[in-house]
């Protein structure tokens, strides 16, 4: 026994069962050279020709574009670009009818031609040999080639192949009744053919290439063993006439007797196919450059004056063709796209010439009648003996009518070609295709759908799990942070070491500004985004960590402060600045690291808020009070001085909001806290007193040892300093000192009911601090810089002071209603 | 003694089979996929609650203890239908005259007027609206179910249900077009 490459060496052709012998009609149109058509008015370039993703356009509406100019640029996998038909002006991109049997529209671009034919830059290769196989791929892409056949598969995947290629089968059968424009391609160019198989050859390495071409067309198989006797490998054989042999699965059966898998592809079982014209445009691309935007198109039938082959740019229309060769229509004329066979009929001919149209039939109503209605089947079986792929037609038949698509798929729908053999033997004009081309859409459908309700499930368990992790972390939270609170020394030991650190890095001031902004501006941004999302809530808890940690160290301190209380000098209150500046570059670099917004530049230390007037930083406000509460929880520590000397630094906040635009953003961004704060009470119930725990009352509040939800009671802390904004903007300092003073019992649910009360003792206090400012200062820090600049109230401000604190007052419970307004809950 | 012999013959016989049975059964058990699994497969998944449940998992389980298979609009006839050869219950109308072919919709946000308060994110079943608050929101067309249940909490009424539009992959020959006459 030979071996299969010893039988195809000899010329041993095989059989594939079923086919029919529909009448040839090639003569009509093989006797004419191809002829060229003059430029049509206008040429419309469906994006998408092929199978497979639309290209990106690369063009707009009123460009001028040169011939072979690219007009979309391939992206996803499987996308071709479409290239310029010939010179011109985009006049528009827009949806039009496509060529498809729906006609349904397909965004494409209308070049009106100028005349010039212009042709762009081209690149034509010269040293094929010399090309890696990644270029070649590249070029043959780029060239926007589809199989030209009929499919439209991109050609750059075929030859991209990752399987070995034994046999690389040239298909030139055209074994569909009128077409003849591969038959007259291969008997013009063919040349030009063999070229495009040497350059397949070179990218798939095949054993042998296998040229098939039906034995009715004498002439091309002459020129194509004419053109390829310099190439051993290359087998030219002529094959019976007998339709559908020009069909992929049954060439190849025809070929090497080899049989493609169902729902495989002839590269599993190492064969390749490729079309004459896909290898012609091939040529064109490697050798000359030039990228697919011609094609030849046969048109014919018994209502054309001249039928013939023509070149036909791609996007000509239909109508320009017909025009061209003498059309003269009939009553219920049709003009089918494609053969007789597997054409469908064009609903309009204003439908361009794409990538896969190889021929425009018009016929009269004798030649191609109109099928007749359907009768009921007769079983007579003719179906299943003209089935090139064995299946059983009739019994398809059935389950397609009673729409039983499982069983449809069991009797192997899907390896039907829809080649029409069985509706052309029918003797009870059954369409039989058309039943299966829907019955295939329907089973398609319903897998998409199938695979679109797994996704939305996945989703709808996806978000279900979300919902309850969020939950959890929520309740998690609580419990955790009770837990943490009474952690043990270890974390006060490290703030100690990493305060000592500090300390020796206090000179380095403008490193330290620096870090400050970064912090600042990184607060500012987490402050102006409110959703909920993991990165918040990580800030959050980091925030929370670091608010324990401060507390913590003042708790330890606390009885050292009492000590030392009466130290204080104004150095001391330098050196406090200092190190809190240089704490809030700590937690800056515990922060993840983020370009700061120079425009925060003034904001880089305690009291500089009041240089801006920028609106913007009401949102650093945050920021600001945290870095307060840290500074204050410093001076305590180490320099024991009064807490009113923490209170006093602080009053550089108040005096920021002076500005009346900046104490209404600072109130928005309070109504958005107090909800966040809201939410996370609601969880945690935390003692309403730890309240007083965050704010610029910090140093005083950090007495109590319990420092639970400390997170939440910062963001309340936060919402309630912009509530003071407001009011302090005339009493500043002393507001915010007695801010300090003030219980605070306020838990956020009844904040805002509470803030009008704090508001009204917080004037009370401003109204007697006021008064005894107006006899000596006994205040143990005023030269710091920020209290300097609040320090203007004379004695004879005692008066001033009460209108002051009636104002804020008023001011206090507008704010209160206002929040009341706002509270989501 | 005959009858001694042949008792005791076939009733070793008996015990033999019957082990190796008994083996075979625990050996090569098929494990059914649980009716659960099996409707929940059937349910077109758009979770839009039209049945009365939280879902198409929670009505699955509600089928396979004993609810009515005509309550999901968003399946049709086709759902019903599969679903009553599965159960082995007749099949019966949708309840509340539902159509028997639903047409398939997608959301639509008219994104001039969405105000961004997020209510429909927060009603979509499968994440397919993006956006955040005081921001535009839109639909991902691909993952939209078409389950309706973002229009009603929209403040603003800016979102339609559209049907899904045809394409050339989703296309189906017209059937219709050829003329089936009945020979007499």
């Amino acid at each position: 026994m030979d071996s299969l490459l010893e039988q195809i060496e000899r010329g041993t052709l095989w059989q594939f069962p079923g086919g029919v012998h529909p009448p040839q009609q090639k003569s009509l149109s093989n006797q004419q050279p191809t002829a060229r058509l003059p430029l049509p008015d206008k040429l419309v370039l469906p994006l998408k020709q092929h199978i497979g993703a639309n290209g990106q356009l690369l063009v707009k509406e009123g460009d001028k574009v040169l011939k072979g100019q690219p007009l979309t640029k391939p992206t996803a996998n499987w996308s071709l670009p479409v290239h310029a038909s010939t010179s011109g002006e985009i006049t528009a991109i827009k949806p039009l009818p496509s060529a498809h049997p729906s006609a349904l529209p397909e965004l494409s671009i209308v070049i009106a031609p100028d005349g010039n034919d212009t042709w762009c830059e081209l690149n034509p290769v010269s040293n094929l040999h010399e090309l890696s196989h990644k270029t070649l791929i590249d070029i043959l892409h780029n060239a926007g080639i589809a199989g030209m056949g009929g499919a439209g598969f991109p050609t750059y995947i075929k030859a991209d192949s990752h399987q070995p290629i034994e046999f690389l089968i040239v298909n030139g059968v055209e074994c569909e009744p009128y077409i003849t424009a591969d038959d007259l391609l291969m008997r013009e160019h063919a040349k030009e053919i063999v070229q495009g198989i040497e350059v397949m050859q070179q990218l798939l390495k095949p054993q042998r290439i296998l040229i098939g071409i039906e034995d009715n067309k004498p002439e091309a198989i002459a020129a194509m063993q004419q053109a390829s006797t310099h190439n051993t490998k290359i087998l030219v054989r002529p094959i019976p006439t007998k339709y559908p042999s020009g069909g992929e699965k049954q060439l190849i059966r025809v070929l090497t007797s080899k049989e493609v898998p169902s729902a495989g592809i002839p590269a599993d079982i190492g064969v390749l196919v490729q079309n004459v014209g896909t290898l012609f445009a091939i040529s064109e691309a490697i050798y000359k450059g030039k990228p697919l935007i011609e094609r030849v198109v046969t048109v014919t039938g018994n209502t054309i004056g001249k039928p013939q082959n023509v070149w036909a740019l791609i996007g000509t229309e239909i109508k320009h063709l017909l025009d061209c060769q003498g059309f003269t229509p009939v009553s219920e004329q049709r003009v089918v796209m494609g053969g007789p066979m597997m054409g469908f009929t064009l609903p309009t001919v204003r439908i361009p010439v794409v990538k896969t149209t190889n021929c425009i039939l018009a016929p009269d109503n004798q030649e191609l009648a109109e099928p007749g209605d359907e009768k009921a089947c007769i079983r007579c079986s003719a179906c299943a003996d003209a089935c090139p792929q064995t299946l059983l037609p009739q019994q398809l038949q059935w389950f397609a009518k009673s729409k039983d698509y499982d069983k449809l798929e069991a009797y192997n729908l899907f390896d039907c070609i829809e080649c029409g053999a069985c509706s052309y033997v029918c003797p009870s004009e059954i369409p039989l295709v058309q039943y299966y081309r829907v019955a295939k859409a329907e089973i398609r459908e319903q897998k998409l759908d199938q695979i679109k309700a797994e996704r939305a499930k996945e989703r709808f368990e996806a978000r279900k799990e979300r919902l309850e992790r969020e939950q959890q972390e929520r309740q998690n939270k609580h419990k955790r942070s009770t837990s943490r609170a009474a952690k043990p020394d270890a974390e006060k030991a490290k703030v100690a070491d990493a305060l000592t650190r500090v300390k020796q890095k206090q000179g380095d001031k403008s490193a330290v500004q620096a870090a400050i902004e970064r912090a600042k501006a990184k607060k500012a941004a987490d402050g102006s985004l409110e959703p909920d999302n993991s990165e918040v809530a990580l800030e959050r808890a980091r925030r929370k960590e670091q608010a324990r940690q401060y507390k913590e160290q003042k708790h330890s301190e606390d009885t050292a402060v009492n000590e030392n209380s009466n130290e204080s000098s104004s150095k001391k209150d330098a050196v406090a600045a200092a190190i809190a500046r240089a704490k809030a570059k700590k937690a800056a670099q515990q922060a993840e690291q983020q370009s700061e917004p120079p425009q925060h530049a003034q904001a880089s230390d305690s009291d500089a808020p009041k240089a801006g007037d920028d609106p913007r930083k009401a949102a650093v406000a945050a920021a600001i009070a945290r870095a307060k509460a840290k500074k204050a929880t410093q001076q305590a520590e180490q320099q024991s001085e009064p807490p009113q000397h923490a209170q006093a630094s602080d009053s550089g906040v108040p005096k920021a909001d002076d500005d009346p635009r900046k104490a209404a953003v600072a109130a928005a961004i309070a109504r958005a806290k107090a909800k966040k704060a809201a939410q996370q009470a609601e969880q945690q119930s935390e003692p309403p007193q730890h309240a007083q725990v965050s704010d610029s009352g910090v140093p005083k509040a950090d007495d109590d040892p319990r420092k639970a939800a400390v997170a939440a009671a910062i963001a309340r802390a936060k919402a309630k300093k912009a509530a003071q904004a407001e009011q302090q903007s005339e009493p500043p300092q002393h507001a915010q000192a007695s801010d300090s003073g003030v219980p605070k019992t306020d838990d956020d649910p009844r904040k805002a009911a509470v803030a009008a009360a704090i508001a009204r003792a917080k004037a009370k206090k401003a109204a007697q601090q006021a008064e005894q400012q107006s006899e000596p200062q006994t205040e143990p820090a005023p030269q710091s810089e920020d209290k300097s600049d609040s320090e203007p109230q004379t004695p004879e401000q005692k008066r001033q002071a009460a209108i002051k604190a009636a104002v804020a007052k008023a001011k206090a419970k507008k704010q209160a209603k206002e929040q009341e307004g706002n509270d989501p809950s | 003694m005959t009858l001694f012999y042949a008792l005791i013959a076939l009733g070793s016989l008996a015990l033999v089979f019957g082990l190796i049975l008994g083996f075979a059964a625990v050996k090569y058990r098929v494990e059914s996929n649980p009716i659960v699994d099996q409707v929940d497969a059937i349910l077109p998944q758009t979770q839009c609650g039209q049945c009365g449940y939280p879902g198409c998992r929670p009505y699955a389980e509600a089928i396979a203890n004993g609810d009515e298979i005509n309550k999901c609009p968003p399946g049709g006839e086709a759902t019903v239908k599969k679903l009553a050869d599965l159960m082995g219950v007749e099949p019966k109308p949708l309840a509340g005259g539902e159509q028997a072919e639903p047409v398939k919709t997608v959301a639509y946000i008219r994104e001039d007027e969405c105000i961004g308060c997020t209510k429909c994110i927060q009603a979509c079943p499968v994440d397919a609206i993006v956006g955040a608050t005081r921001q535009m929101h839109t639909v991902i067309d691909d993952e939209c179910t078409g389950c309706d249940l973002c229009v009603e909490p929209c403040p603003v009424d800016c979102i339609d249900m559209l049907p899904v539009e045809q394409t050339k992959q989703t296309w189906k020959w017209q059937l219709d077009a050829i003329a089936v006459k009945q020979i007499d």
